[in-house]
């Protein structure tokens, strides 16, 4: 269902986000088995995570202190007190047929999110909170052919995810299109990949996320029967769902009917959103504190400890501030270079080391992105330090080298060189603009290119930079190109 | 019965430790005794020979490598509820029956890294729901000092090998008096420490707020040492406590002078008719005599007791027996679909009280119900916390019954809540989570009976006061000697094999 470009500007969205984030840990959330993707079916399990009768929770301090320096980057509050709440209901993926989760008391509350749009316009999103809990085990229907539960005869159980550390976080309905959507939920992963909590790779399902859907006239300030969204499993689902659902809910609205609250699943092949067995709303999950677990106290002086591991300087949306709105780095590169955090930390230390950015920024994305396609090494991993990077830019801008040189000596500090300036000095590569040593080459040019000459003095006076190169060659390209012109025109001209 | 069985778990320790007596000897006694016995009684679902045997072996090893062992070759029973690798750990219920418990419950390991030999597997009241060992699905224990009574409950099992030397020390778990009552109606000390002294990693929970594994033993003595190696911090149970353990040994004492016992105003043991009241006037009298200061202290909240707990608990059980599901472990019965099976497995693995428990506390945890019932459960707890930390400024310890009347007749409770007016004197400690011990105390023959039944005095404590605690109910032991003055009926019954032998 498409709506006609008239129709759609009379609506505005309003969208919330709802996404659960795998932590990167050693352990799982209660046991010590290791928290690591795949393996062997049931090999990364124990008493605990597999609720035998008797085992007991013990919670992880490293998935705590990840989940209050996600919340910390984002000027969440920590209230000093928090606990765990059990989540009861019967699904045969959940060992304990509870989850531990929290209710009333999450470790963080409130929070903004800043993300920005392909225009380069910065938004907000706030955060109602980020809480901690466990991820469940993952169920295989067989012996049906399709992996559908209907048809299947049976059903196998890995438990190696259950008990994963997993982090909710929920927005407040302030996004407004699913442009937003996608760039918000960007700004969460690359925040998160920053602080080393998570790896946020979708693919595996370490970022599953949800969103509630409603639409109201422009202007209007009440809030439209919503939605939920679920089965959205990249960031390109996630725009393409909230898109359709966003189309769906004009349609019904325009032809006279009623938005129905529900949950909806995104079809993915259909590109459509359906709805999702209303079994689901009906649970009562009798939520509470989990007797097993001693509740959290969060002191100042951790919190202070937290607060300083945050890199203030690298977070997304203020690297973005910088690149954009400071060095006047257009959108897309920007957005490119905090995609790529090593990078992004190696031009930091470029622009740094050569107060350059413009420079920094045509070598980090120009030729060293380049190389680093050509040979597989990362930039930030090659022979190419950003001290020497800056020697190289200095010793363009104060034209002691020419853009020509430039480029040999970066493939050979590539190669391992080591310091451009050292490389000049030894090999007297520094681009002259002595006149006599010029008018040398000149002179031999002229003599060894009577054709070209002729041509030239007899107007064919674009020839110049035929010659003015082959000058330059017989330089080794240290000739000053201006001089060299320069020279030319005066010794040609009749 | 050879003379190794009767011996306490102290003299035991100490004869094996000496070299006197080897491990092995010890525990072929108890296991001849316990196959000659138990098919009375009852105490046991699984008998482990050869697990004992082993660990027999391995403590007569390290006694001769010249490791001092506290509890070495004491012979224990292990409540059902406990894991222990490789055997059969049931909690009483048929949804377990045939589950082997890949791991071991800490409070265990302890006490076999101590020296002590598991005998066997004692049965219990299904998921500890029960003051009986009634409620028990896999069999019957007896009281052996009345085979027509029960035994108490819900570490019925525990209590009963205790006292018919099936073994010299029988781990139980309270959650509302679970040590305390069977122990008194076995003529046994029966002690459980304050919450959070004994790891509960391993023991199948009930309620996880109010469950604690604590001894019971025929001294109190024996009862000090188990829990001496039992107690202490677990990093596998995050409510287990990190605080120093005060070695309870050295605080047995021989007099109570100086010491304040408080009498609770609303415990009026009059209610329990005469000659029980007359069993309880005496104990205080005989605190009194040790030198003990009897003074009146309030609980108003006493009698909100019973309603408090049996929110609680029910509300941590309907949860924590969430996972007995058919899908990983234990009894499955099969059905159209994956919650066709929850339905019929759960249906068939449970008996009847805990379905009455999972339900009530699936009813006060929903939604619209939560704060009527489980938060006002939560704060009246406080209030009983606090109630007695008032009771505590004018005394050192409290004194009162352990249970409501001696053992009684087998299928005599027949409404839920005669049952649990059993515990009406062990349940407020409970839910303060203090330190309390059952001490013997005296006889009563009960109308229509024929042998005296032995009666339990509970002493409770502030919180983590356990060494003053058990030097107090040493003392009151030692003076009064209550539970040497009738053997148990097991005893004078000669077995038919001992018969046509001798």
């Amino acid at each position: 269902m498409t709506v006609a470009e008239n129709v759609r500007t009379k609506y505005e969205a309003v969208i919330g986000i709802e996404c659960h984030v795998e932590l990167k840990t050693k352990t799982k959330m209660f046991c010590a088995c290791p928290n690591e993707f795949g393996g062997e079916p049931n090999s990364h399990v124990c008493p605990v995570c597999l609720a035998l009768p008797g085992a007991l929770p013990v919670a992880n301090k490293e998935a705590i202190e990840h989940l209050l320096l996600a919340g910390l980057a984002f000027g969440a509050q920590i209230p000093p007190f928090s606990k765990f709440d059990r989540k009861n209901y019967f699904y045969p993926d959940m060992p304990k047929n509870y989850q531990i989760s929290q209710y009333d008391m999450p470790l963080t509350q409130g929070g903004v999110v800043r993300y920005w749009l392909d225009d380069g316009t910065m938004k907000e999103c706030r955060l109602t909170r980020i809480h901690l809990e466990e991820d469940t085990g993952k169920s295989t229907h067989a012996g049906g052919g399709d992996g559908r539960i209907a048809g299947s005869r049976y059903s196998l159980i890995d438990f190696n995810r259950a008990g994963v550390p997993l982090m909710e976080c929920v927005s407040e309905p302030d996004i407004r299109s699913a442009e937003e959507a996608v760039a918000f939920l960007e700004a969460l992963k690359r925040t998160f990949v920053l602080l080393g909590v998570s790896d946020v790779k979708m693919e595996e399902g370490s970022l599953r996320c949800d969103a509630n859907v409603s639409i109201r006239p422009v202007g209007s300030t009440d809030y439209g029967t919503k939605t939920e969204i679920k089965n959205m499993n990249s960031f390109r689902s996630v725009h393409r769902a909230i898109q359709s659902e966003i189309e769906r809910q004009i349609g019904i609205v325009e032809s006279g009917g009623r938005i129905v609250q529900e949950t909806r699943g995104w079809d993915e092949t259909q590109g459509v959103t359906h709805p999702m067995r209303s079994k689901e709303q009906a649970h009562d999950y009798r939520y509470f504190p989990d007797p097993d677990l001693v509740p959290m106290e969060i002191d100042a002086t951790r919190l202070e400890s937290l607060k300083s591991r945050i890199p203030a300087d690298r977070l997304p949306w203020n690297r973005f501030a910088r690149y954009h709105g400071e060095y006047r780095i257009d959108v897309k590169q920007a957005s490119q270079l905090i995609e790529n955090l090593p990078l992004a930390d190696y031009f930091d230390r470029c622009v740094e080391a050569s107060k350059n950015p413009q420079q920094s920024m045509n070598f980090v994305l120009g030729d060293l992105s380049r190389l680093a396609n050509e040979t597989g090494t990362p930039v930030a991993d090659s022979a190419v330090t950003p001290p020497h990077l800056a020697e190289l830019i200095a010793l363009v801008q104060a034209r002691t080298i020419n853009s020509k040189i430039a480029k040999e000596l970066l493939q050979r500090m590539w190669n391992g060189e080591g310091s451009p300036r050292a490389v000049v000095e030894k090999e007297g590569l520094a681009q002259t603009s002595d006149a006599s040593e010029i008018e040398k080459f000149v002179a031999e040019v002229i003599a060894s290119n009577a054709a070209a000459v002729a041509d030239y003095q007899s107007g064919k006076t674009n020839i110049l930079g035929f010659l003015t190169g082959q000058v330059m060659k017989a330089s080794r390209g240290k000739a000053n190109p201006a001089l060299v012109q320069e020279l030319l025109k005066s010794k040609l001209s009749p | 019965m050879s003379e190794l069985v009767r011996m306490s778990a102290a003299r035991v320790a100490q004869a094996v430790n000496r070299g006197d007596v080897s491990a092995l000897e010890i525990t072929d006694a108890v296991l001849a005794h316990v196959d000659e016995v138990d098919d009375r009684v009852g105490a046991y679902l699984t008998r482990l020979h050869d697990l004992a045997r082993d660990a027999a072996r391995t403590v007569d090893r390290r006694v001769r490598s010249g490791e001092r062992l506290p509890l070495a070759a004491v012979p224990i029973a292990v409540k059902d509820n406990m894991c222990l690798t490789g055997t059969p750990t049931t909690a009483g219920s048929k949804i377990l029956q045939h589950w082997l418990s890949p791991y071991t419950c800490t409070a265990v390991r302890r006490m076999l890294d101590a020296g002590a030999i598991p005998i066997g597997k004692a049965n219990m009241d299904e998921f500890a729901m029960g003051s009986s060992c009634e409620n028990s699905a896999l069999g019957v224990t007896r009281n052996p000092y009345d085979l027509s009574r029960v035994p108490g409950g819900s570490s019925g099992g525990s209590a009963a090998a205790v006292a018919a030397y099936e073994a010299a020390i029988g781990l139980g778990s309270d959650t509302g008096g679970s040590i305390r009552e069977p122990a008194a109606f076995c003529n046994a000390v029966g002690f459980k420490p304050t919450y959070g002294r004994v790891s509960r990693y391993g023991l199948i929970a009930f309620a996880s707020s109010l469950d604690q594994i604590g001894p019971i033993a025929r001294t109190v003595e024996d009862a000090a040492l188990a829990y001496e190696a039992m107690a202490g911090h677990d990093p596998m149970d995050s409510t287990s406590i990190a605080r120093q353990v005060e070695a309870p040994g050295t605080a047995l004492r021989e007099d109570l002078k100086g010491v304040r016992v408080g009498i609770v105003k609303q415990f009026v043991t009059e209610r329990l008719g005469a000659t029980i009241h007359a069993v309880y006037r005496r104990a205080y009298e005989e605190l009194e005599a040790l030198g003990a200061t009897l003074v009146e202290v309030d609980l108003p909240t006493a009698d909100y007791g019973l309603a408090t707990y049996y929110l609680i608990a029910p509300a941590e059980c309907s949860s924590n027996l969430a996972r007995f599901d058919g899908v990983r472990y234990g009894l499955r019965v099969e059905g159209a679909d994956v919650g066709a099976m929850y339905e019929a497995t759960r249906a068939a693995g449970f008996g009847a009280e805990v379905k009455r428990r999972i339900l009530i506390g699936t009813y006060a945890l929903s939604s619209g119900y939560y704060d009527a019932y489980y938060v006002k459960a939560q704060k009246a707890r406080t209030m009983f916390a606090n109630d007695f930390r008032h009771a505590f400024a004018s005394c050192d310890l409290i004194a009162s019954p352990a249970a409501s009347s001696p053992a009684f007749e087998f299928n005599a409770k027949s409404d839920p809540y005669s049952m649990y007016m059993m515990d009406y004197y062990t349940i407020p400690m409970s839910l303060a989570g203090l330190p309390a011990i059952s001490v013997p105390c005296g006889w009563v023959t009960p109308e229509g009976g024929n042998r005296p039944l032995p009666m339990g005095l509970q002493l409770a404590a502030p919180l983590f006061e356990e060494a003053k605690l058990l030097g107090v109910a040493h003392a009151y032991e030692r003076a009064t000697a209550h539970a040497t003055n009738y053997a148990p009926e097991i005893d004078s019954q000669e077995s038919p094999t001992e018969a046509s032998t001798s």
